[in-house]
């Protein structure tokens, strides 16, 4: 019968409809629950090699091999209830560090790429990057000479360097700012754990939120000038300076 | 009939407890092993088997992945490194010859809990509740590939109950236990057989990948049915029983060729008359094909005394 028909036909389509709607309202829900997965605490740092978080996050595929392999117990994965996303490998650089395995074990592990095997000098990773974040409470900053963060550096005297200055409490002492150089720092955390603060005064955080950026058409003069071997604009006349009048 | 609230009565009397669980308490052994041989290490310290599921390290040489991971790593639009993608195929080679979801059946660690949810439901005599369509996990698989795709993540893995059963058994829980109760209280009270049957992509992305497997439960002994629908009351997905147990009449069967087939072997155990068996999708005999020899052995199975009480 062809009503018979028509109104199956129709059912068929509702039906599908129905779990059309409903398929699509759920991919929905998952698509904004894996946006908003997608942040990540500052205090949770990924493994050496890691691909750029949004590009990590479409390639590594949770298994934990990279944890397995890495021999002082630094990466774990985050279980549910954990604020980064769920079975991802990450480690808090204030509990272990990463000891920057001169063979890498963890990058060897993965199987997906996730962790680049691009990276074979564990001096080129970028976990982070250290900041003394705390100018207040650093011993260094006080006056003392505390020293451990530059002292257990595995890059020693380039990640973190001493840098005197002039201590104006005392007037006659010199201050030794520890001084983070980001093209050297690994962000290891090693510095962070052996803080001898309560709270560590130096902090490895996301590169991304602790580095600024120059922008893209800025031209340091100075070293333009020294590329050129001449002044940027010829014939500047330099005038006298002014200086302030001193009285007797 | 045997009672539907007891199915398998009848094969117990007949062939005693143990045969007539024996596909059973053989998945139920196989989904302990594999889960036993990955705890191996972190318990013992045997490292026999690294990783989980999801991708996985034995014996320091043979890589496995999960195919389905990896697809929506593709869809996010990253190309896994070639020890994952040898991994997948490995593991999809497996599947395609044994069935994709023998994955479901022997090792899901969601199935011992979905099945238990079922066994308790049947136990308090629950009625089925709500049904989505069965085809609505095959939905749900395309929508999970889309949000990879518009996300760029593994997006089902912000969500799957197995990965987090299994990742958590092996690598820490931590609130996983609750989508367990998730799991087991929607197939308890909202829907039976709801989980596996109707919405997991898991199961319906390895149904996909068996779809023309090679190890196919057979009804060949059809025509010794005797209509108590105990298969009907144990298997999972028992709309793919019809066409090959009653599909004589049409020329059908008796292979059951559904991809939704788990190969969990219910059906084989819970049979007092020996109508179904493990074998392979050609060969589509009936019973009325067979030499003569065994079709008298099965005649004479099927009026052994104590059957169709
Ligand atoms: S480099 Fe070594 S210590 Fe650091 S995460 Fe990798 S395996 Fe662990
Ligand atoms: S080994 Fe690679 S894919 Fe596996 S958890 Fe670690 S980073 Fe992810
Ligand atoms: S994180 Fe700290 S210890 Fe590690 S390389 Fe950077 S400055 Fe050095
Ligand atoms: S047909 Fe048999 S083997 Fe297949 S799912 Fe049902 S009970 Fe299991």
């Amino acid at each position: 019968m062809p009503d018979q028909k028509s109104v199956n036909r129709r059912r068929f389509l509702a039906g599908t409809a129905r779990t059309a709607c409903g398929v699509g309202l759920a991919g929905l829900l998952l698509a904004l629950y894996a946006g908003s997965a997608r942040s990540r605490p500052a205090t949770a740092l990924r493994a050496p090699g890691a691909l750029p978080e949004d590009a990590f996050l479409g390639a590594c595929v949770r298994c934990g091999l990279c944890v397995r392999d890495c021999p002082y117990d630094t990466l774990r994965l985050a279980t549910l209830g954990e604020p980064v996303a769920l079975g991802t490998p990450y480690f808090v650089a204030r509990e272990v560090p990463c000891e920057m395995c001169e063979d890498i074990p963890c990058v060897k592990a993965c199987p997906t790429g996730a962790l680049d095997p691009g990276l074979t000098d564990i001096d080129d990773a970028r976990m982070g990057v250290a900041v003394l974040v705390d100018h207040e409470t650093c011993l260094n900053y006080l006056g003392l000479r505390c020293d451990v963060c530059y002292r257990v550096c595995p890059v020693f005297g380039k990640a973190i360097t001493l840098e005197r200055l002039h201590n104006p409490r005392t007037g006659r002492h010199a201050l030794f700012i520890p001084t983070v150089h980001s093209d050297h720092c690994t962000g290891c955390g090693k510095c962070e754990r052996s803080c001898v603060l309560e709270e560590a005064a130096i902090k490895v955080l996301p590169r991304k939120v602790a580095l600024g950026e120059l922008g893209h058409h800025y031209q340091l003069g100075w070293e333009e000038k020294a590329k050129r071997g001449e002044s940027l604009v010829p014939g500047l006349i330099d005038l006298p300076d002014r200086l302030p009048e001193v009285r007797p | 009939m045997s009672a539907q609230r007891n199915p398998g009565a009848a094969a117990v009397e007949r062939y005693g407890w143990p045969r007539a669980h024996r596909w059973l308490l053989m998945r139920r052994a196989s989904q302990l092993l594999i889960l036993g041989l990955f705890l191996l290490g972190p318990v013992a310290g045997v490292w026999l088997v690294k990783g989980n599921l999801a991708s996985s390290l034995t014996l320091d040489w043979l890589p496995l992945s999960d195919p389905y991971v990896l697809v929506q790593s593709l869809f996010a639009g990253h190309v896994a490194a070639g020890t994952a993608l040898l991994g997948a195929l490995i593991v999809l080679a497996v599947y395609a010859a044994v069935g994709g979801r023998v994955y479901c059946a022997w090792v899901c660690p969601v199935n011992a809990v979905t099945d238990g949810a079922h066994w308790l439901r049947s136990r308090l005599g629950l009625q089925k509740g709500w049904q989505p369509k069965r085809n609505t996990r095959l939905w749900l698989l395309g929508a999970t590939l889309a949000v990879s795709l518009a996300t760029g993540t593994i997006a089902w893995e912000f969500v799957n109950p197995v990965s987090m059963v299994f990742r958590g058994l092996v690598f820490g829980m931590g609130l996983a236990w609750a989508v367990v109760a998730a799991v087991f209280l929607f197939d308890l009270v909202v829907s039976r057989r709801g989980w596996c049957g109707h919405i997991c992509p898991v199961g319906a992305f390895y149904g996909l990948v068996g779809s023309a497997s090679l190890l196919r439960v057979r009804a060949d002994r059809r025509a010794a049915c005797d209509d108590c629908m105990d298969c009907f009351a144990v298997c999972p997905e028992p709309q793919v029983l019809t066409p090959a147990l009653k599909g004589a009449r049409h020329g059908r069967g008796p292979v059951i060729l559904s991809p939704d087939c788990s190969n969990c072997g219910r059906c084989i155990d819970v049979c007092s008359q020996e109508v179904f068996r493990f074998g392979t999708r050609f060969d589509n005999r009936t019973w009325s094909d067979l030499p003569e020899p065994e079709q008298r052995k099965g005649r004479n199975a099927a009026s052994a005394p104590g059957v169709g009480t």
